[in-house]
């Protein structure tokens, strides 16, 4: 073993082919790995990190290519080595974990037979072997019923465990370096955990060395020794994680880690005797003969933020569902304003359809694609109030200054020429355009990075202040939870777990399972996760804890 | 055969040397470092296939007319590839240059094939709409006193005539200006019914995918057990029918033909818009329109319809192709356009015969590959567009 870094880029600029232009995603950047060590790579989506990430394997996506620098592993330059050189190190020496497993195992394979692919290719080990080998990485991932996961096909095990798999396999051949590409991001909090858990024990197991990207600040700080900062392809700036999550000392930096302390003053407590907006009133719900929801019971009062959480599976959307009237309950009812609605939603009248508006989670599928931005919002002013020509245009014009969007520069524009964010806004405007009196956010920034995400929730709470509105806000994010929410409902296998005001929900005691959930959500202290372990019981994460209960 | 294989292992041998060749004298370029065996193998046989085609086009503008006769369909072939690219190329450049700007752009992205595809249907339209200008004799016209003569080239040393420069069928209607009515016969035809097609099942398949539930059962059954039965057997049996129809109801068989392609056709489009329209169904955005309390027609026209016309447009053009080669297949076997009307299939049926001269007299066998001729070259140059625009709506770069 020598001294020099495992990793070395030097000046590494990739290019991007888009309408048959060259751009830059990465303006010269230097990275350094010695062996052994985690590097955290952060910053938003498009800053080029996973490229960045890729580039240092030597390898490019389609439509990229590295146009100058040098990369070099082991004191291998990776741009100048033959195809035959790369696929001996790709795999052996170097792997790659990446965001969605469910995406990336193939579905026609067992895990054991896709786990044993890279060793018995590079001849590291026999089939046996690496079989054996695969058990006891599995063991070290601490995976339920480690002798029998193998056998299972990628459908068969949950989202988390598939996620441990992947890394297992990665790590089948003991590779000297891995690429972590937001191995967590898809996971619910709890899930996190017993990931970050795995992946950091047996990386420190092997000591083998390994790049972390995420655009999740708290989770880099568990996992990272040192922490590089890209915005827009620029380096912002590297330092070890201690000494940046302390004292960081770009303003980019500091933005990134303020993002976090945005917090709505606490509403005064709802008089007792007003009539709710929105009243769900004991809801069993089913999906064909699946039930999903156990009499369900809540209140949404005008003005205020009713924050949902839960895991995914839990109920919340198919909660929403309901009050929608898109999937009728099979028993209770919803009431908004004093008024049983229709369980149908075609059983409603335009009036009724008017007072509920909702904003989706993911923009893209949310807009359609083939509409400019002012027939989007158009088409409910019209539907609704009746507005055409130049009233129409007018109250648009409007909707697009509440959203913070110049009418005349986005007026024509296709959702494909909006950021994640403005589409988010359109959503919204979309909404609002019904002038209803409640919203209903279904994880509407969990697709978004962290800055814009808390553009999107400052303009939510104007918005509230301004207009009146509820927001039933559906989210697994504890801290949007803390920044938006008057009242908390906790959801748990279709059922409510536990409701009241955020405060009291945030102060100890809690029910058992609102205590795993916030005690879930990853912090900026680099200790956190050591300290919570300890505190759990290593062996005791996640799984255990929940079944616990 | 022994040949053939030391040829092959001749190729083999070069196509090492070739490699070992580029690895020296670029000094280890990643492009010859890299290369894998059967590439190098595959340049060296596109090599000897190209030499190979030179060689026998040399040979078919021998002056021997016994060699030169043995290539004479390589020989046309090769002259025709390269006038339609060079018209091709032409054409783009000139798309390029002229028009707006969004049309400039469109050409500027636009490969070979697909330009030579789209100049290649603007020539049929203007044939097909302007056919009584351009033809220089009727459809059915059999001109008097003229001996018939299925030699093309109008060369008079060869038994042909100048004022017929394809020559004329075996009982004297020019050729020329058969194929010319051919066009507006054969193609407006088929664009009526392909029409009709997507006009049936696209609104259906559209129906399906948004109301679901029984309608959705019925409809999908329906075209399941159409479809069971082989088209071209279904469609000759109802064609078959009609004939004895027709004259009775006073409606010409061509109408018959038109809706009996266009239902069993519409089979094909309304899985295509139904399986299309599922994808878009579980948008979000429709979803949104749903819970608007918006209709069910504009739902299918303003939020579905939109989305769709990238692949339903795709689908358009190679069900065209289709339907077009069904009704040859339906003429040629003497159910579908009926004579007098000039039709290609019917023109490659009634000249038929002619192909068995093709050894030694290449000319006279080309008089029923002319008809079969058109009838490929507009297969092929639809086919082309219909890739482009598919590449294109799929949005994958390069």
């Amino acid at each position: 073993m020598s001294d020099q870094p495992l990793v070395k880029m030097r000046g590494v600029k990739l290019e991007g082919r888009s309408d048959e232009v060259w751009s830059p995603i990465i303006n010269g950047v230097d990275l350094t790995l010695a062996r052994g060590e985690v590097l955290g790579l952060i910053g938003e989506s498009g800053a080029g990190k996973s490229t960045l990430g890729l580039a240092a394997m030597g390898y490019t996506r389609d439509g990229v290519r590295i146009s100058e620098g040098t990369v070099e592993f082991d004191g291998i330059d990776l741009l100048k080595a033959s195809a035959a050189t790369k696929r001996e190190l790709l795999g052996k020496r170097i792997a790659y974990v990446a965001q969605s497993a469910a995406a990336s195992f193939n579905p026609a394979h067992k895990l054991m037979d896709q786990h044993v692919e890279g060793p018995v290719q590079h001849h590291v080990m026999s089939r046996a072997e690496s079989e054996a080998d695969g058990i006891e990485l599995y063991r070290k991932l601490r995976l339920p019923n480690p002798e029998q996961i193998g056998f299972r096909y990628p459908h068969q095990v949950s989202g988390g465990q598939l996620q441990r798999c992947m890394t297992a396999m990665a790590m089948s051949c003991r590779p000297d370096l891995i690429i972590f590409d937001e191995p967590t991001t898809a996971l619910d909090v709890t899930t996190q955990i017993e990931v970050l858990a795995s992946i950091r024990d047996i990386v420190e197991q092997f000591n083998t060395a390994a790049i972390y990207i995420t655009h999740d600040l708290a989770v880099v700080a568990q996992m990272a020794d040192r922490i590089k900062v890209l915005l827009k392809g620029d380096e912002v700036e590297t330092a070890d994680t201690r000494t940046m999550l302390s004292a960081p000392t770009q303003e980019y930096t500091k933005s990134l880690w303020a993002v976090r302390s945005f917090e709505r003053p606490k509403k005064p407590a709802v008089q007792t005797g007003a009539v709710p907006v929105v009243s769900v009133q004991s809801v069993d719900a089913a999906y064909g003969t699946v039930p999903v929801l156990h009499d369900v019971s809540f209140d949404m009062h005008e003005g205020r933020t009713v924050a949902v959480v839960g895991e995914s599976g839990s109920g919340k959307s198919t909660t929403a569902r309901c009050i929608t009237g898109l999937l009728p309950p099979k028993a209770g009812q919803i009431m908004v304003d004093g008024q049983v609605m229709p369980a149908d939603y075609r059983k409603r009248s335009k009036d009724q359809l008017r007072q509920v508006q909702m904003i989706y989670q993911m923009a893209d599928t949310a807009l359609n694609p083939r509409m400019s931005i002012g027939q989007i919002i158009a088409r409910p002013v019209q539907f609704y109030l009746g507005l055409t020509g130049a009233a129409k245009r007018k109250k648009v014009d409007k909707l697009l200054e509440q959203i913070e969007l110049e009418p005349t520069q986005y007026y024509n524009r296709l959702p494909s020429e909006l950021s994640g964010g403005q589409k988010q806004r359109i959503g919204i405007a979309r909404a609002l355009a019904a002038e209803p009196k409640f919203i209903i956010c279904d994880e509407v920034t969990s697709a978004l990075d962290q800055l814009v995400a808390e553009g999107i929730l400052r303009l939510l709470a104007r918005l509230q202040d301004e207009l009146a509105l509820s927001y039933m806000f559906i989210t697994h994010d504890l801290a949007t939870v803390k920044a938006i929410a008057d009242e908390v409902v906790v959801m748990k296998d279709g059922r409510v777990v536990e409701q009241g005001l955020k405060d009291e929900m945030f102060t100890p005691p809690h029910h058992p399972y609102t205590d795993l959930l916030l005690s879930s959500v990853p912090e900026m202290d680099p200790d956190w996760l050591n300290n919570l372990l300890a505190e759990r019981g290593v062996d005791n994460i996640g799984d255990a804890a929940v079944n616990k209960m | 055969m022994i040949w053939f294989v030391a040829a092959l292992i001749g190729m083999g041998a070069v196509a090492w040397g070739f490699r070992f060749a580029g690895q020296a004298v670029t000094g280890n370029a990643p492009k010859f470092r890299d290369m894998p065996y059967g590439v190098a193998y595959g340049y060296v046989l596109g090599a000897v296939v190209l030499l190979w085609l030179v060689w026998a086009y040399m040979q078919g503008r021998s002056a021997d007319p016994a060699i030169a006769n043995k290539f004479f369909f390589l020989r046309i072939a090769i002259e025709g590839f390269i006038l339609f690219a060079i018209a091709a190329w032409l054409f783009r450049i000139l798309g390029r240059t002229f028009g707006t700007a969004w049309s400039r752009k469109m050409f500027r992205s636009m490969p070979l094939t697909a330009s030579f595809g789209i100049l290649t249907i603007l020539i049929y339209a203007i044939f097909a709409v302007f056919a009584g200008v351009i033809a220089p004799y009727g459809q059915e016209q059999i001109v008097p006193g003229v001996a018939a003569n299925i030699i093309p080239g109008g060369d008079p040393a060869m038994g042909g005539n100048p004022a017929f420069p394809l020559g004329t069928d075996q009982i004297g209607r020019d050729i020329l200006s058969r194929l010319i009515y051919g066009a507006q016969n054969t193609v407006g035809i088929a664009f009526a019914t392909t029409v009709l097609a997507f006009l049936l099942g696209g609104t259906l398949g559209f129906l399906a995918a948004t109301l679901g539930g029984w309608l959705d059962q019925v409809l999908s059954r329906m075209v399941d057990v159409l479809m069971a039965i082989p088209s071209l057997i279904f469609a000759l049996l109802l064609m078959t029918i009609a004939s004895v129809w027709a004259p009775k109801l006073g409606i010409p068989l061509t109408i018959f033909m038109v809706v009996i392609i266009a239902v069993i056709d519409s089979t094909r489009v309304y899985r295509l818009a139904r399986a299309v329209g599922q994808n878009i169904v579980v948008m979000d955005y429709i979803e949104a329109a749903k819970l608007r309390g918006e209709g069910l027609g504009y739902l299918v026209f303003k939020e579905i319809l939109p989305n769709a016309t990238a692949p339903l447009l795709a689908e358009f053009g190679l069900r065209f192709c289709f339907v077009f080669l069904t009704i040859a297949s339906l003429s040629f076997l003497g159910v579908g356009i009926q004579p007098p009307l000039a039709d290609w299939g019917t023109m490659v049926r009634d000249l038929a015969g002619f192909v068995n001269f093709a050894q030694f007299a290449p000319l006279a066998a080309t008089a029923p590959l002319l008809a079969a001729g058109a009838i490929a070259l507009l297969t092929v140059a639809v086919n082309f567009v219909v890739d482009w625009m598919l590449h294109k709506s799929s949005g994958l770069k390069e």
